[in-house]
């Protein structure tokens, strides 16, 4: 009983920094595409404004 | 200015939570009744505290949008439920694995774990919602009225261990007139509670800045596509 109640209170601390490890991976997955989305969009006007001046 | 700040808090919950791991397997000792799994309570519990501030913080800027039309109080609302739902999670599944020991079954359909599902449930529609809605002011009215609509659940999630006879313990802690657990051990839950909402600070000025970045990202390329 004693190893069956500390292997699952492993799990729980496990299976909670799992959930915020997976959100911080989320955020930095996200950070990174919106850079690449930023620079495209200043290229997008940057080619508008060339185009029409 | 807010760089400084999560770069601030990201370190004072790092070594708050340091010590407090320290102190929660090393220190303290096990329960007399539960064994080594009641270890589990020192992240249910901030995690479900955390969540609940989250998610009012997330109706308050809702009604805030409602009220004054701007963007940024949309912004603080979604992230605020975001990172409050991701709490949530946290503080279910942890809950589910010291039931599975402590009452020998992964999940009752009581009044507290229920009510709490309902809650993650709403804020996951919450989500979905927003992800559906492209044009920013109807989806900032349709989603704050959601919001405030799920708040609403979160009073039934508090009070219903005092409510109703359910399966999850009443109140264990002093504030709640609880008096369930010694001195030592209510103080250390505490300290996880300020180092959780610490971290969770300095997420939410990281996401929020995303959110920032993400409205610039949707304005430029109107402007782009503008004839």
């Amino acid at each position: 009983m004693d190893e069956r109640n500390f292997a699952y209170m492993a799990y729980g601390f496990i299976a909670a920094w799992l959930i915020v490890v997976v959100y911080v991976l989320t955020l930095a997955t996200r950070e990174k595409k919106l850079r690449s989305e930023l620079e495209r969009v200043r290229y997008m006007i940057e080619a508008r404004d060339k185009k029409s001046s | 200015m807010r760089q400084a700040i999560i770069l601030l808090t990201g370190i004072a919950a790092a070594i708050l939570l340091s010590r407090n791991i320290y102190n929660i397997f090393l220190v303290m000792p096990d329960e007399a009744n539960q064994g080594a799994i009641w270890r589990i309570f020192y992240f249910h519990l901030p995690a479900a505290l955390t969540s609940f501030f989250l998610f009012y913080l997330g109706a308050g800027a809702s009604i805030g949008f409602l009220v004054n039309k701007k963007p940024s109080w949309d912004r603080v609302a979604s992230v605020a439920n975001e990172i409050g739902l991701t709490l949530a999670l946290i503080t279910l599944v942890t809950g589910m694995i010291w039931a599975r020991i402590a009452w020998g079954i992964w999940w009752a359909w009581d009044h507290r774990l229920t009510s709490y599902l309902v809650c993650i449930l709403l804020y996951v529609a919450y989500l979905m919602l927003r992800s559906a809605i492209d044009e920013p002011t109807l989806r900032g009215r349709l989603s704050a009225v959601l919001s405030i609509f799920a708040s609403a659940n979160i009073i039934l999630v508090w009070k219903s261990i005092e409510w109703y006879r359910t399966q999850h313990p009443g109140p264990v802690l002093s504030i709640r007139n609880g008096g369930g657990m010694a001195p030592g051990m209510e103080a250390l839950a505490y300290w996880n509670v300020l180092a959780i909402a610490l971290l969770m600070v300095a997420t939410f000025l990281v996401r929020l800045r995303q959110a920032e970045v993400q409205t610039e990202i949707e304005t430029m390329r109107r402007y782009a596509h503008a004839a």
